[in-house]
């Protein structure tokens, strides 16, 4: 476990979540999660749509009601104070700019509601505009401005009353694919810049892998998993936080040796049995297990490994040329496919072929044990 | 704090809008000629109505016309609709909008009487119509009933996925073969809360009728209001009773239909997502 | 055979383009005749005479020795503006229209606010119960105000029995009458296209304005208001126009003071049977009201486009 914050000292608690749940007409949304943000942190909820992570962010903003549990800001349930009094803001998915307001009046209408004075909120405005380089569009209506213009005045209004919490609900789901990735990192800048906590939700592992420090994995209501992105990758904690975060492919097998140091495990799908070079948690003994192993991880050859463990052998049945790296799927004998991907950093004399008899083998650290 | 100000105020004004309607209706079955004074239960007012010829004689009239108005007006109120949802931009599309639009709030004294000065010029230069009656008033009603049955179905149109209608003409229909077999069936909802929409406001008419009118041709909407000019009477609150209890049940017998058809909608897209 | 295919192609093309006009004429042709072209006609017969005769107007155009005589006769006009009834009656049409327009928005914004926030299976119920009365019988809803309002009406005869008045309030034949008739007849009007501009309202933005911190009520001024514009906009002239004319509410609610223009016209026509004065006040009730007719017209169009 290598969380960033603790590699630069442990930062203090924010804001504390204590068995919250929420329930719509019986159905369940969210069941008692628990969770922390750290101070200067970017946490994002990622799952899949109907996982509860929307629900769950808009009790912190204060739009949902909780059934139960407690939201605990610097140790204060803040659960029964109305959206207008939380010193959260949320940026929407939509951006909801107000469209009859000029992206002046749309960045100045929270400082208005504080009833601050006119220059320091002109003086605020002017400094928002310039953190997120939108000064020469200070009178333009919304309808006015390109996707990537608005999210930018968005940002800008969410950040203007200095939140101690900033909330982004799916932050890059209103823009193209292309300024996607402009954008995630244009935000991350802008965040880290300021300095503020910010809670964001996405259905997308690539943008929560590019923008938050700590990701938690959230399905049916629950968290399954919490941890840097790196944790989530490398070492998922079940099958649903492997298959949801990138492709895996996934072996069934029983356990045959368990040692503190390492595992064996027979696969009937392979030709010679799993080993990993560490221990695993569980009841113990002979049992089911799973075997995750990314298609990155997964090494090609026309040769037969001499290793006595960690590779199986099958058939090229489809392979995809995308420049970059290749997509092979490689066909075993009882039938399972496996994924593969190669990068095309040398050109192969002879390459691989479809139909072709090929063997398949990666190191035994490689790969994860997921309990069944 | 608006919340709950806001729903107080949509029950006060649901409550006047509705009293003075139960009031009607509980005091249609007062014994006593005073209409305002309680004098113990009855229903000879019904009776009277029932034996009454000249109403019953003006409420055939009313919805002959009635009928008549609605069905044309339909026709020619889905044509402009059409026409201005599909064609959008054309030679005169804004006159025509605004012919469609204005009739909603042109006051009636004012339509009354031009189509009347209209009538009674045409007779003049073409002999026709040579008397007003029955025609005169159904071409009146059917000229602003199509007004709103185009704004109906022009907001249905513009709601409609046009890609539909592309498709059938990528697949080798012609435009007429596309409005039947594709545009017509789809708005047919709307069609029906148009015709719907144009009866009711062909029945209620008293303005303009009584302008184009004639001998014999007399309508409902006229004899109320001749009767109701000379104050209350018990046999015009058994009319409101019949008139409100029919349109009641008209319009919750279409919501419950219009419901059903939606509930088995979501139902079939849940059983399609499911299997 | 390229050329054959093209004179077909030709063919075919052009019968789409004379179907697609026949379409376009039909409706057209029917609104031209029987809604545009009998204004014209009253502009026409309001520059007449009156006569004894059938119809009740001189010809404007008459033939004497060979030439066409056009005979414009603006004493109908003069006689409007030289006697202040016309006048009266005009500003007095103005004023209760406006009154009942406003009143109308007042009761109806929060109703309609409080429908479209309402859990969408009850919404469509409470919109059915707003619309339902539009449905049945508007001279019928006229009437009933006859018997709450009248000297011996349920108002009066309840006040007078729990003692709180000793002899009846005068309502029915007031002012006062005229301006319930017409708030109760018109405000299903007003609410309905208030409705359906606050459906149509992005509920993020009324979210985005809590969470920058307004309170409910400034969200709704800053916020809602603003942006149902269309709505409020739409509904009022929906009140408005209609009401200016108005000639049932007045009628019988309405007492000998109240000076209303549709009555005016009413009268001129039924009974004094005077057609050209009466097409005059109507020409020029329909000038005071071009402006806001075309205003509606815009918004109206401006919707249609959009959706």
């Amino acid at each position: 476990m290598t969380l960033k914050h603790l590699s630069q000292g442990p930062s203090p608690v924010l804001l504390e979540l204590k068995n919250l749940s929420k329930s719509f007409d019986g159905h369940q949304a969210v069941r008692s999660v628990n969770l922390q943000f750290y101070e200067g942190e970017i946490f994002a909820l990622l799952g899949g749509s109907g996982c509860g992570k929307s629900t769950l962010l808009r009790m912190l903003s204060g739009f949902e009601t909780l059934t139960e549990g407690k939201i605990l800001l610097n140790g204060e349930d803040i659960a029964a104070i109305p959206p207008y009094r939380r010193p959260f803001n949320m940026m929407f998915q939509s951006y909801a700019l107000f469209p009859h307001m000029t992206v002046e009046q749309n960045i100045a209408y929270g400082l208005k509601q504080d009833k601050l004075k006119k220059e320091d909120i002109a003086k605020r405005v002017d400094d928002m505009l310039k953190l997120v380089h939108m000064e020469s569009f200070r009178l333009r209506k919304p309808s006015q401005l390109s996707g990537g213009q608005r999210q930018r005045v968005a940002l800008a209004r969410s950040l203007a009353k200095k939140p101690k919490l900033l909330l982004l609900d799916e932050p890059m789901g209103a823009l193209d694919k292309k300024l996607r990735g402009e954008m995630q990192l244009e935000l991350v800048d802008i965040i880290k810049q300021v300095g503020v906590t910010c809670v964001m939700v996405t259905h997308d592992q690539e943008e929560a892998m590019t923008m938050a420090d700590r990701i938690a994995v959230m399905h049916a209501g629950e968290i399954l998993q919490i941890g840097s992105p790196h944790d989530i990758y490398e070492y998922p904690n079940c099958r649903y936080v492997a298959d949801f975060i990138g492709e895996v492919n996934l072996f069934g097998g029983h356990i045959a040796e368990e040692e503190p140091s390492y595992v064996v495990i027979n696969v009937p799908n392979l030709v010679a049995p799993i080993y990993i070079d560490h221990g695993i948690s569980g009841p113990g003994g002979e049992r089911p297990v799973s075997v995750a192993v990314r298609p990155e991880k997964v090494r090609l050859s026309d040769q037969q490994p001499d290793e006595q463990y960690n590779w199986g052998k099958g058939i090229i049945d489809d392979l995809a040329y995308l420049g970059q790296h290749s997509i092979y799927h490689i066909l075993l004998p009882d039938g399972q496919f496996i994924q593969v991907t190669q990068t095309n950093d040398k050109r192969r004399e002879r390459p691989f072929e479809l139909e072709q008899e090929i063997f398949v083998s990666w190191s035994p650290d490689s790969c994860v044990v997921l309990e069944e | 704090m608006r919340f709950s100000f806001s729903k107080m105020m949509l029950w006060l004004g649901l409550a006047f809008l509705y009293a003075p309607m139960l009031i009607l209706i509980i005091y249609s079955f007062n014994e006593s000629r005073l209409v305002t004074v309680w004098a113990g239960f009855s229903t000879k007012w019904y009776g009277e109505l029932m034996r009454n010829d000249k109403l019953l004689d003006a409420v055939g009239n009313s919805l002959k016309i009635a009928f008549l108005a609605a069905t044309a007006s339909v026709v020619l109120g889905t044509l402009a609709a059409f026409v201005l949802a599909r064609f959008k931009r054309f030679k005169g599309s804004t006159l025509l909008r605004g012919m469609i639009t204005a009739p909603l709030v042109m006051p009636e004294v004012i339509t009354g009487l031009s189509l009347l000065l209209l009538f009674v010029a045409m007779a003049q230069l073409v002999g026709w119509p040579a008397s007003r009656g029955m025609t005169t008033i159904w071409i009146a009603h059917t000229t602003f009933c199509t007004a709103y049955v185009a704004v109906v179905v022009g907001s249905r149109l513009t709601e409609m996925d046009m890609s539909v209608e592309e498709a059938a003409q990528d697949l080798g229909a012609t435009p007429v073969k596309v409005f039947f077999n594709i545009t017509l069936p789809i708005i047919t909802p709307a069609l029906v809360s148009g015709w719907l929409l144009a009866f009711t406001l062909s029945l209620d008419d008293l303005v303009i009728a009584s302008f184009v009118s004639g001998p014999g041709s007399t309508t409902l909407p006229m004899v109320v209001f001749s009767s109701v000019r000379l104050g209350v009477s018990p046999e015009i609150n058994a009319l409101a009773t019949i008139i409100i209890t029919l349109v009641t049940l008209l319009v919750f017998a279409s919501w419950y239909y219009a419901r059903r058809v939606e509930k088995s909608r979501i139902r079939d897209q849940l059983a399609a997502k499911e299997s | 055979m390229a050329l054959f295919r093209a004179i077909k192609k030709r063919f075919v093309e052009t019968g789409w383009l004379k179907q697609r006009n026949g379409v376009i004429a039909i409706p057209y042709l029917w609104l031209l005749l029987f809604f545009l072209v009998p204004f014209a006609i009253v502009l026409k017969i309001s520059f007449a005479e009156t006569e004894i005769a059938i119809p009740p107007y001189t010809d404007l155009a008459t033939f004497e020795d060979g030439h066409l005589m056009i005979d414009l006769n603006l004493g109908n006009y003069a006689y409007l503006f030289s006697d202040d009834l016309y006048l009266t009656a005009y500003l007095s049409s103005i004023r209760i229209a406006l009154v009942s327009t406003l009143l109308c928005l007042l009761i109806g914004y929060p109703m309609a606010l409080a429908i479209s926030r309402a859990p969408a299976s009850t919404r469509n119920v409470l919109l059915l119960l707003v619309i339902l009365p539009s449905w049945t019988s508007f001279l019928i809803r006229i009437y009933a105000w006859i018997g709450i309002l009248k000297p011996n009406g349920y108002i009066n005869n309840l006040l007078l029995s729990m003692g709180l008045i000793d002899e009846p309030i005068i309502m029915l034949h007031t002012d006062f009458a005229v301006y319930v008739g017409i708030v109760y007849a018109y405000l299903p009007f007003m609410i309905l296209p208030l409705y359906a501009n606050m459906m149509k309202l992005d509920h993020s933005l009324v979210e985005a304005s809590s969470d920058l911190g307004a309170s409910p009520v400034t969200t709704l001024f800053r916020i809602i208001v603003p942006l149902t514009k269309a709505g409020i906009i739409a509904g009022c002239m929906l009140v408005f126009i209609p009401a200016v004319g108005e000639f049932v509410i007045p009628e019988l609610l309405g007492g000998p003071e109240t000076l209303m223009i549709g009555k005016v016209l009413w009268e001129e026509f039924f009974n004094n049977r005077d057609w050209p004065v009466a097409s005059a006040v109507a020409i020029i009730m329909l000038a005071l009201l071009i402006i806001p007719i075309m205003w509606f017209d815009r918004i109206q169009n401006k919707q249609m486009e959009q959706a």
